[in-house]
């Protein structure tokens, strides 16, 4: 038998990085101390010369990357999303995002899943941040397999983005032979009482709750959003034509990030009368705390159990 | 250096003094204190030590400065125009809506700005990835920073001094411009800095403590730059906030300010005196 794979998006993230290294001189990785946790100390394998440690210094890191970038390299900073969104948002504000600088910010162990080390480390705001800024491409890759595609997509566009990575091991439960384009979601499951919409690893739960419902008699559809801006517009108003009910589940605050962008688009976009009823998973304005993955996702309704469970609610007229 | 190179750089200072009050007008706020008091680091700068072409000005291999202190951008702008890359007239179009000349540094808008800047703290950062870029090309132009004194508060500032001794980036020099004077008052009493010289050194820099108005000095200490260094070399320039014009010196009043009508032209009057003197 075939062991299964189970891997985090920032293993997919070091292989690819790797190969997009080996195929141009030009591709750069800078790090601040954690370079064999998201994995860009891989970009060694191909010339060591063209990894720079800069250090427990998140600022210093986005500032040099910028004179990198725009001395014709391509680069690729990384820190755990936390510190890179939120230590250094002044640099990516000013050199990266007004600037419009060819830098793609790598924020690893993002979400809860970051798991032991607890709320300090966790990143639940960094999508917020970054879709709040303007030229920055948000892209969450949903498995390690898409990681892949999305290092090569980001590679080569030029400009900033921001590329969420994450711990969480999952299989490649992305079919391999879905396209993956920035900026155009991807239905994972079709169905028809209900549209799940998910950013990130956490969509293997938001599957495997579809599964569940569906032996409950209740058909859902499954959405990957992994491009988070520029957001893919036209389906989400598709979707709200064909779906009573729409449920956004993110690994990340509620406030700010894919269920927010939903519903602007929702509001704005979609006729009063033609909006489904909508509910955000995520986590709601808290912070996490030490546990693992698991327990993790299960105290913040984040697991399979917990996403059929709203969508009972929601189904049945019950409060959220 | 010959008595006639210093006598043309000096000029040259007064003549970007005259430029950026003319450029600053009346009747709107500007940074004055800390625009006027780089305007020699700028002059030995463009027209003595750096290397470039003024008419192609993105060749990779020109010496570049990164304004670090970005909200001195205006003495950049002159310069840049006495180069030929902005109409002289242009220069009045600054801060106004739709103008290439924005409030601080825009490298997307302003041909000859190397660097975005304006937030403090970020621009030796920028100059260590150009030097670690130009290490992997094998470049070996020379990236200068002005920074200000008050801006040695950023902690960023010491992370990238840390970087760029770590890495050996000789080939980046960064000048201070000295001039006591931040935004809200005196910088020894606000949040003092001291010893400026002996923090660079700490971080492993070689230093230089110049006249910051006395080009002489200012070349002598940017001429240690072709001897073999092992060390990135940090200028300390010890400068005069608003030199230049009498009323606008020494204070922190003018560091953002608007002029009347009278003190316009009395500024413009002192200067033009200047310069008439070296005439003589």
């Amino acid at each position: 038998m075939i062991e299964e794979i189970r891997e985090g998006t920032r293993d997919g993230y070091g292989r690819a990085l790797l190969e997009v290294a080996r195929q141009d001189k030009r591709v750069v990785a800078l790090d601040c101390d954690l370079g064999r946790s998201t994995r860009s100390f891989r970009i060694t394998e191909a010339d060591p010369q063209r990894f720079f440690e800069m250090g427990i210094a998140e600022q210093d890191m986005i500032s040099t990357a910028v004179g990198l970038a725009r001395e014709g390299k391509v680069v690729f900073a990384n820190s755990f999303a936390v510190f890179i969104v939120g230590r250094a948002f002044d640099q990516i504000r000013q050199q990266v995002s007004l600037a419009r600088t060819n830098v793609k910010l790598c924020g690893s162990s993002a979400g809860i899943t970051q798991g032991p080390d607890g709320a300090t480390h966790q990143s639940i705001m960094d999508v917020n941040l970054m879709r709040g800024l303007p030229n920055i491409v948000v892209v969450v890759p949903a498995d390690g397999r898409q990681a892949v595609e999305a290092v090569w997509a980001v590679y080569q566009m030029s400009g900033p983005v921001y590329l969420r990575l994450s711990r969480l091991q999952t299989t490649h439960f992305v079919p391999e032979d879905l396209p993956f384009k920035l900026g155009k979601a991807q239905v994972l499951r079709e169905g028809k009482h209900v549209a799940l919409v998910g950013t990130g690893p956490v969509l293997q739960e938001v599957l495997t709750a579809a599964e569940r419902l569906e032996i409950e008699g209740v058909s859902a559809a499954v959405y990957n959003f992994h491009t988070l801006k520029p957001l893919d517009v036209e389906l989400v108003k598709r979707m709200c034509s064909g779906f009573p009910v729409v449920i956004s589940v993110e690994e990340h605050s509620v406030i700010g990030g894919l269920g927010t962008a939903l519903a602007e688009v929702m509001m704005e976009s979609v006729a009063a009368e033609r909006r489904p009823v909508f509910r955000r998973i995520g986590i709601r304005d808290t912070y996490g705390e030490s546990g693992t993955a698991e327990e993790l996702l299960r105290k913040h309704g984040l697991d399979a159990e917990g996403i059929v469970e709203t969508v009972r609610q929601v189904l049945t007229g019950r409060q959220a | 250096m010959d008595s006639d190179t210093l006598r043309k750089l000096t000029k040259r200072a007064w003549e970007i003094r005259l430029q950026l009050i003319r450029m600053f007008a009346h009747g709107k706020a500007h940074h004055f204190g800390g625009s006027l008091s780089c305007a020699e680091l700028l002059s030995c700068l463009y027209f003595y030590k750096m290397n470039y072409n003024a008419k192609c000005f993105d060749d990779p291999s020109r010496d570049r400065l990164v304004l670090s202190k970005g909200h001195s951008v205006p003495t950049q702008y002159v310069a840049l125009a006495l180069l030929g890359l902005y109409p002289m007239e242009e220069l009045r179009t600054i801060k106004r809506l739709g103008s290439r000349l924005q409030g601080h540094p825009d490298i997307n808008k302003s041909p000859g700005i190397e660097a975005p800047t304006g937030s403090l703290g970020q621009g030796l950062s920028y100059a260590n990835g150009v030097a670690l870029a130009g290490q992997l090309d094998g470049r070996s132009c020379r990236i200068f920073v002005l920074l200000g004194d008050g801006e040695l508060q950023e902690g960023q500032v010491w992370e990238a001094a840390m970087t760029t001794s770590h890495y050996g980036l000789t080939n980046v020099c960064v000048l201070v411009d000295r001039n006591e004077y931040q935004s809200q008052g005196a910088i020894d009493d606000l949040m003092g800095i001291e010893p400026i010289d002996k923090k660079w050194e700490a971080f492993g820099w070689n230093t230089a403590i110049v006249d910051g108005h006395d080009v002489g000095e200012i070349c002598a200490a940017l001429d240690r730059l072709d001897r073999k260094n092992t060390r990135p070399l940090a200028v300390i320039a010890r400068t005069v906030k608003g030199k230049g014009v009498s009323f606008l010196e020494n204070t922190y009043k003018y560091h953002n300010y608007s002029l009347t009508e009278e003190e316009y032209a009395r500024a413009e009057n002192e200067i033009l005196r200047k310069l008439e003197a070296m005439d003589d």
